[in-house]
This record gives structure tokens, sequence and C-alpha cells, in this order.
């Protein structure tokens, strides 16, 4: 295991840093001069743009501006909101609760949905429940899930009354009114992780199902449930958890529409208000942290594939 | 390969490509996925025929009115006919679609045919730099990359282009890699043939199948970026119509005007469902394997 995760890491560093380049390169692709921008109304006083200069180090070469950023990262600290003064790890941290929980809940909907059409579709194929279950799942993936969370919000919030169209309340200060907020965004999310987890179940299933093991369980004369919940699925089930755990880091993604539309004061509203606001060190910081935790959880997923899968962990 | 499928094709006389359209043409699905898109393209080169008003024309005359005859899917809150922005919208969407999966197969696949057909350190960094890009979320780097560059419907589609053409360079890369040790390539070079040209002419044609599911998929995944990043007011700008910023009006009206969130989502859907389903048929097309029935 451990010259595995070595082996990994080994991977994994040159990737970072050459994130690291490609994050700290988006500052270069930007229209005007940051100095001008922050400057504001003061913008015509050359003092004041020289000390704005001095002080982001906008004045040296390119390399001592970037080892000084990425020195600073490497402590942790992401640089300063421009909009509001505040550290950017900061708002990060404040805002990523708020998108975990969205991203949990979506994803337990996922899989809910996911795993078990994906089993369905797989042990009855070519039948209709396969072909209702792969028509959901292709409805599922071509739904943006930023017009369902309209008309989601169209049915229940504004016909039906039964949901507030908008909003967000901590699971600790309220859990009943929390869920109440969440529950239509993690649907909205959900959804389509739903179809991919789906179509990646139904594959790995009729994979498994094809295998010599599996003819041999029912040459046994083992009944079909044992064959099927037994065999197959928790073979099946090994590309599935890892393929899952990278969906979740995909999650992030998908909330930046939704939060936006739910009005959810999580990650994706945090980077696209920066983005509006001209604050690119926020939305350089969101960009980096997305990253950084995407490129974790592959990490989690291959250590899950390991952990799962008995005939890696002697290798 | 699979020799036993390939034999009773080759018998009947029928060339790949044929075979390819045969058994296209057997997915009911994506034939109808493809009229879809197909109907799709000729509104949108025929938008100014047949959107029965000026798109931008605004009337305080008309503001937020339901469907109608005269406007079946009613007025938006500037007093424009939704239909006719519709029509016009579907230019923005197949354009973006299109345009920027072009620009990220123009960037991917001749960088990851470099990379597979050389190896070594340029190899190295080439996959490295690929799964950095890879490692953020699409959408998030496309509205970093969009952010940076500033809003404008070409900056939107130059960061999907370049968000997109990463998932290029490990298709060709693959490719190629794959191509490097079979008995052609290897003839080729020993033939004295530069690597450019081996890549070109040996390479390449045989990427194409794959090229295209690949393409096909992106493209439907290309318009939803669009219509995102247009619904955040990073794509197309206001007054010109997109499906994406016609959602994103639409959202402040959803009580006293429901009409408006309808039509521009279900076209995004409509499309993106349609090019779905001709990937999915062109790769069981494809597909050398999968000679099932």
């Amino acid at each position: 295991m451990l010259p595995f995760l070595l082996r990994r890491l080994g991977q994994i560093l040159p990737t970072l840093a050459i994130l690291s380049f490609l994050i700290f390169g988006l500052q270069q692709l930007m229209p005007g001069d940051p100095a001008v921008i922050l400057a504001g109304e003061e913008r015509g006083d050359p003092a004041v743009l020289a000390q704005i200069r001095a002080e982001l180090r906008l004045d040296r070469p390119i390399w001592e501006q970037y080892l000084y950023w990425i020195g600073n990262v490497l402590q942790g600290d992401f640089g300063w909101s421009w909009r509001i003064r505040m550290p950017v790890s900061e708002l990060i941290l404040q805002k990523l609760p708020v998108t975990a929980q969205l991203a949990v809940m979506s994803f337990v909907i996922a899989v809910l949905i996911g795993v078990p059409a994906g089993i369905l579709s797989a042990t009855r194929r070519d039948r209709p429940a396969d072909w209702l279950a792969n028509g959901i799942a292709l409805f599922g993936i071509s739904t943006p899930n930023f017009w369902l969370g309209i008309m989601m919000i169209l049915l229940f919030s504004v016909q039906l009354g039964w949901l507030p169209p908008s909003g967000y309340v901590p699971l600790w200060e309220d859990p009943v009114q929390s869920l109440a907020t969440t529950i239509m965004p993690a649907f909205v999310l959900g959804t389509g992780v739903a179809g991919v987890l789906m179509r990646h179940t139904r594959a790995a299933m009729l994979t498994a199902l094809s295998q010599d093991y599996v003819r041999t369980a029912r040459a046994k004369g083992l009944a079909e449930k044992v064959v099927i919940w037994k065999h197959a699925l928790r073979n099946a089930l090994i590309p599935v958890v890892t393929l899952g755990t990278i969906e979740l880091g995909r999650l992030l993604a998908g909330a930046v529409l939704t939060e936006q539309i739910f009005t959810i004061p999580g990650f994706g509203k945090l980077v696209v208000d920066a983005v509006f606001n001209r604050d690119y060190p926020v939305v350089q910081g969101v960009v980096l942290a997305t990253a950084l935790i995407f490129v974790l959880l592959s990490l989690v997923a291959d250590l899950l594939y390991l952990a799962i899968n008995p005939r890696l962990r002697q290798a | 390969m699979s020799s036993t499928t390939a034999r009773p094709a080759l018998e009947r006389g029928e060339s790949p490509g044929r075979r390819a359209l045969r058994r296209f043409l057997r997915h009911r699905l994506a034939v109808v996925g493809l009229l879809v898109v197909l109907a799709f393209v000729l509104v949108a080169l025929l938008a100014p025929l047949l959107a029965p008003h000026d798109p931008i024309a605004t009337s305080w005359a008309r503001i937020r009115r339901p469907p109608s005859l005269e406007f079946p899917f009613g007025t938006d809150e500037n007093g424009r006919d939704v239909l006719s922005r519709v029509i016009w919208g579907a230019r923005a969407s197949l354009m973006a679609g299109v345009v920027s999966v072009l620009g990220a197969v123009l960037i991917g696949v001749p960088i990851g045919l470099l990379a597979g057909l050389s190896g070594g350190w340029l190899d190295a960094l080439i996959s490295r730099i690929a799964d950095a890009m890879l490692s953020v979320p699409f959408l998030i780097l496309a509205i970093a990359l969009a952010a940076f560059l500033g809003p404008a419907l070409e900056n939107a589609m130059l960061a999907i282009a370049v968000t997109a053409s990463p998932v290029f360079v490990r298709l060709a890369r693959g490719m190629a890699l794959d191509a490097r040790s079979t008995d052609w390539v290897e003839a080729a070079r020993a033939l004295g043939n530069p690597p450019w040209r081996i890549g070109l002419l040996h390479v390449l044609p045989n990427i194409i199948p794959p090229l295209l599911v690949q393409a096909t998929l992106a493209i439907a995944e290309a318009i939803i970026a669009e219509a995102s990043l247009s619904f955040l007011g990073l794509g197309q700008q206001p007054p010109a119509p997109s499906w994406g910023s016609m959602l994103n009006s639409a959202q402040r009206f959803l009580e006293p005007a429901p009409w408006l969130a309808i039509a521009p989502g279900a076209a995004i859907f409509l499309v993106v469902l349609a090019f779905n389903l001709v990937g999915d048929g062109l790769r069981d097309a494809l597909d050398p394997r999968a000679d099932r029935k």
C-alpha cells in the first residue's frame, strides 16, 4: 500500500505544481491594470497607484510575484479579497460547510436513485425497465440543472407553496428549516449525478454478470438473488465507488449555478459574486480550493479502491 | 482486432463508413436525435425568415404578455417576443457549441498526437498539464477563464474551448500510443517518415471515429456550458438573445410571468438531448467490437 501511495503522490505533486502556474497565470489574462481597479475613485493619482503596485508586488518581475504568491499559498494564505477586506481563505472556509451540506445531500440522493436504477437495468437488460432507467438517465444528463431548479421553484414554491424558493438556514440552527431550504437544490444537483452513476453501475453490473464466477455461481444452483446481490454486485460496486467519489468533487462545480438560483450563500455564490465584483483573488482562491479538493478526492478514490478490492491488497 | 465481426461486412463488399451508417440508421433514437439537431441548425440558419418579430425590439405597450396567437411563447419584461428570441437564441447556442468544440479539437488533438508520438519528457509534461486542467471542475475553470477574459460570447467560447481541450489531448494521446506499436506505423517509421507525417497520415485517420463520438457528446456539454455562462452574465451580452441569459431574466419574474422560463430551457434541453442521442448512436455505430445483432 505504501509504495502505491508514494507513487500516487509522485504523480500528484507535479500536477499541483502545474496547476499553481495555471492559476497564477489567470491573473495575466486580466483586462486592465489591477492597481487601477483597486484604486477606485483615486485612480488618477499616480502616488496611490504606485503604492498599490508596491503593496501587491505588481512592480516586481513575474517570477518573483509567483514565488511570493505560492509561498503564501503553501502557508494557507490565499491573499485578500479586494471587495470585502477579508482573507480569501477565511471566506472560503466560511462558505465551504454550506456547499458541503448541499453536496452530501445531493450525493445521497444521487446514490439512492442511481445505483438501484443501474442494478435494475443491468439485471433486466433490453427489457422495459432497462429502457425506462436509461431514458431517465439520459433526461437527467441532458437537463441543464439550473433550468430544472427554476422549474422546481415554479412548481413547488410558486404554484404549490410547499417549499421556500430561496434562502438558507444552517443545519445547527434549525434542522427542519435547513432541510426545507436545501432539499430542492440537493435534488436538482443529485439528479444529474444520478444519471451518471446509473450508467456506471449498469456497465459495471453487466461486466460482472458476464464473468466466469457468476456462471459458476449459477451452475452451482445458487438462487439468482444471491448471484446478483452477493456475487455480482460486490464486484460491480468497486469501480462505482471510485467513480462516485470523483463525481462528489464534480458536485462542487454544479453547485455554482444551483446556489445562484436558490440564493444559497455557499462556495458557488462566492465565486459568482467575486466574478461580478472583479474580486480576482477570490476567484483564484476558489479555483485553487476546488482543484485541491478534487485532487484529494481522487486520492481518496484510489485508496477506497485498494481498500474494497482485496485482489489488490497484497500487491 | 475482432476479425470475426469484420468478415461478414467485408464479404458483402461494405466499406467501414457504409457499415457505420447502416448501424447508425438502425439506431432509431439516434436518427430522431439527428433530425432534431438538423431542425435546430435550420432554425438557426433561417432565423431572420422564421422569427415572426424583431428579437430585440422592445415595446412598453406589451410587457410580460402571456402566450397568445400573436406571441405563442408570450412577451418578456421588455415587451420582446419570446418565440423570436428563442429562434435567434439557437444561433448563439449552436455556434457556441460547435465553435468551442472545434476549438477544443484543434487545440487538443495536435498536442495529444505530439505527446503520444514523441513520448519522453514532452509526453510527461503534456500529460501533467492535462491532468492539472482536468482536476479543476469544468464549469469552475470555464467561469474563471471567462471572468478573467471579460464577459462576451467570444470569450465564453474561448473559455469553453480551452477547458474542453484536455479531454481531446488524452484521447489523441491514447490513440497515438496505441498506433505507435502497430505494424503499419512501425513500417512508416522504418521508411523514414517524419513524426508529423506519421501523426497526420497514419494515426489521425484512425482517431476520427472515437473523436467524432467524443466531439458530439462534447457539443452537448458545451451548449450547457454556454447557457450556464450566459445565465451568469458571462456569455452573450444583452440585448442579443441567448437561451441562458433569457433564463436569467425569467428567474426574476417567475411569479408574474412563468412562461418566460419554459421555452428557453426546453430549447436547451431538446438540443442537448438530441446531441447526446446522436453521440450514443455514433458510439454504437462506430465501435468495431459491437456488432450485437
